[in-house]
């Protein structure tokens, strides 16, 4: 089965980074992947999206993405701001970082048949990062609302790309997000 | 034994470019400059690589100095993309004919006018006659694959030619994807280090790229031909070796569902693998179609389409770059020019698409699909070239 992930953010909040840790973590797993940026020069602040395919088999497909099975929204700022929900499928999930209510961004994003699931991520990056750098826990986030990957591949593939203490601390973050995460069908 | 990265096309070329023992690799660093040197000078900073890293400013002093180094008997690597490869052009005539088995990988972007870095064929096409080897590859792995073939094919002494390895730009080159590597000492095994047939040296002086006229251009000429024609060869039984290495079989083409199929497309690049996922998927709903994709471009596998088309009735054959003023695109023109030769009655169209990165939908190539179709049942060609994808 393939699974499309849309990451939304802003340039310079990782967006990219993120959208290849999934597929690092799911290749781990022994997954089929790619993952891409949206195409083009990055310019820090402008609203930007990633993309991530995981899929049992191989994938050969090469075109972008029109129709992700899952949205992850990194900064809750863009939401209103662009159509964030675009050409997700019917039964689809959004996993956003909001201070909100999964019923109450629900009701918002008017997307009746699909999961939403929240989470805090700017809180829990500045209480344990102590910076507002927000990209990791929307994984740990994701993977509540979607189990793509296991979260020891998750955990790996950030320590061996973030070594030291900022990788530990980012697992922290990425397990705090997936315990604190919240949805409804 | 391998294991399996999570690497960009880019950084695929650049992983297989450390572990093959490169002598020199001489590039301009900026844009439109590619990946590739830019994590291959990484692995040079680390001292994971003994290679000589030449920083020059230009891209047309890179092939310059490519070509020098080539000559001494070193290994070669370079990598451009785009405007590069065009200022490049001069010098890779120059690489093809005084027969460095230079290595390059050429990220596939369009040529301005308007300013744009995306992705198409037109900058390999502008140089398509450069007598280079060309292969064009379909994703990250082949195209780490296909660089670790690539040196063993042009250092042949049979063959002695520049091979360039294409990938499209952004679709794959900034892409990840898993890719099974071969450990270190398995590809210094297969690519061994060069052995220089003829080479400069102070000790035993010769000349090279002397002034020829009339009296013997033409000969040499002629017998750059015969290397590229002598080529397949070398191709063909480096192929062997990687596939019994890695059990990766590569060849000429690939093909996909062309045991029965009516209808079929023809492309280079990532767009073959879109074009794989949309046959698999109207071919599960009894539509007969298939796809070729040629992973060598020049020499060109005529007789390898030919054995591919037997059973079929209609062709669309994409093209990523146009030919403007020619009745078709370079892949068109080629194969329309090998059917004829070979009397063969086929109902072909040429589409073009993806000029400047456009996006080539499935549904865009399930249309294609459905009017090649249209074709292998009428036996009628309504519009010889088309464009797919683009505002009228």
């Amino acid at each position: 089965m393939l699974v499309e992930v849309r990451w939304h953010g802003r340039g310079g909040q990782g967006i990219v980074t993120v959208s290849r840790l999934l597929a690092q973590a799911a290749l781990l797993d022994g997954k089929y992947v790619q993952a891409f940026p949206e195409f083009g020069p990055e310019r820090r602040g402008a609203p930007v999206t990633g993309y991530t395919r995981i899929s049992d088999d191989p994938i050969t497909i090469h075109s972008h993405i029109y129709n992700p099975s899952i949205i992850v929204i990194v900064d809750p700022t863009l939401i209103g701001q662009i159509d964030v929900t675009k050409g997700l499928v019917e039964d689809g999930t959004v996993v956003a970082n909001t201070e909100k209510a999964p019923q109450e961004l629900k009701e918002s994003l008017k997307t009746e048949k699909a999961k939403v699931y929240t989470v805090n991520a700017t809180r829990i990056a500045l209480d344990v990062l102590g910076r507002p750098i927000y990209n990791t826990a929307m994984l740990g986030a994701l993977v509540k609302a979607s189990p793509l990957v296991t979260l020891e591949s998750l955990s790996k593939v950030v320590t061996e790309r973030f070594p030291g203490a900022v990788g530990e601390k980012n697992v922290a973050v990425i397990k705090r997000a997936y315990e604190e995460a919240k949805g409804i069908e | 034994m391998s294991k399996i990265l999570g690497l960009t096309g880019d950084g695929a070329v650049a992983y297989a470019v450390k572990q093959c023992n490169v002598d020199v690799v001489a590039a301009y660093p900026i844009t439109p400059q590619t990946l590739i040197v830019e994590e291959f000078s990484e692995y040079v900073h680390n001292g994971e690589v003994h290679t000589e890293f030449v920083c020059v400013e230009s891209e047309h002093s890179a092939m310059s100095a490519c070509v020098g180094a080539s000559l001494t008997g070193a290994r070669v690597f370079t990598a451009t993309a785009s405007q590069g490869l065009a200022l490049m052009h001069e010098i890779l005539y120059i690489a093809s004919s005084l027969r460095c088995p230079i290595v390059m990988g050429v990220v596939n972007r369009t040529l301005s006018a308007p300013i744009n870095i995306h992705c198409d064929h037109s900058d390999m096409m502008g140089s398509r006659d450069c007598g280079w080897i060309q292969i064009y590859v379909e994703n990250a792995q082949e195209a780490y694959d296909w660089v670790l073939q690539a040196f063993r094919i042009a250092e042949d002494p049979d063959v002695l030619l520049p091979v360039t390895v294409n990938l499209d730009a952004f679709i794959l080159s900034h892409s990840l994807e898993g890719v099974k590597v071969l450990d270190d000492a398995e590809v210094e095994k297969f690519v061994s280090t060069r052995k220089p047939v003829l080479r400069v040296d102070p000790d035993k002086p010769i000349t090279v790229g002397a002034l020829c006229l009339t009296d013997f251009f033409f000969e040499t000429k002629r017998q750059h031909v015969e290397a590229m024609n002598n080529s397949p060869k070398t191709i063909s039984r480096v192929n062997n070796e990687f596939a019994e290495l890695t059990g990766r079989r590569y060849d000429f083409i690939e093909t996909f569902g062309m045991d029965d199929a009516e209808a079929a497309i023809i492309c280079l690049g990532s767009t073959a693998g879109t074009a794989k996922a949309v046959a698999k998927s109207m071919r599960s709903k009894g539509k007969k179609v298939g796809v070729i994709k040629p992973w060598v471009y020049r020499p060109f596998p005529a007789e390898q389409i030919v054995k591919a088309i037997e059973n079929l009735k209609a062709l669309a054959v994409l093209d990523r770059a146009c030919s403007i003023g020619a009745p078709y695109g370079p892949l068109c023109s080629d194969t329309i020019a090998t059917l004829y030769r070979e009397g063969i009655k086929l109902g072909v169209f040429n589409v073009i698409y993806g000029l400047g990165g456009r996006d080539m939908t499935p549904f865009d190539i399930e249309t294609v699909f459905n009017e090649t179709l249209e074709v292998a049942k009428t036996g009628v060609v309504k519009e010889p070239l088309k464009f797919v994808g683009v505002r009228e």
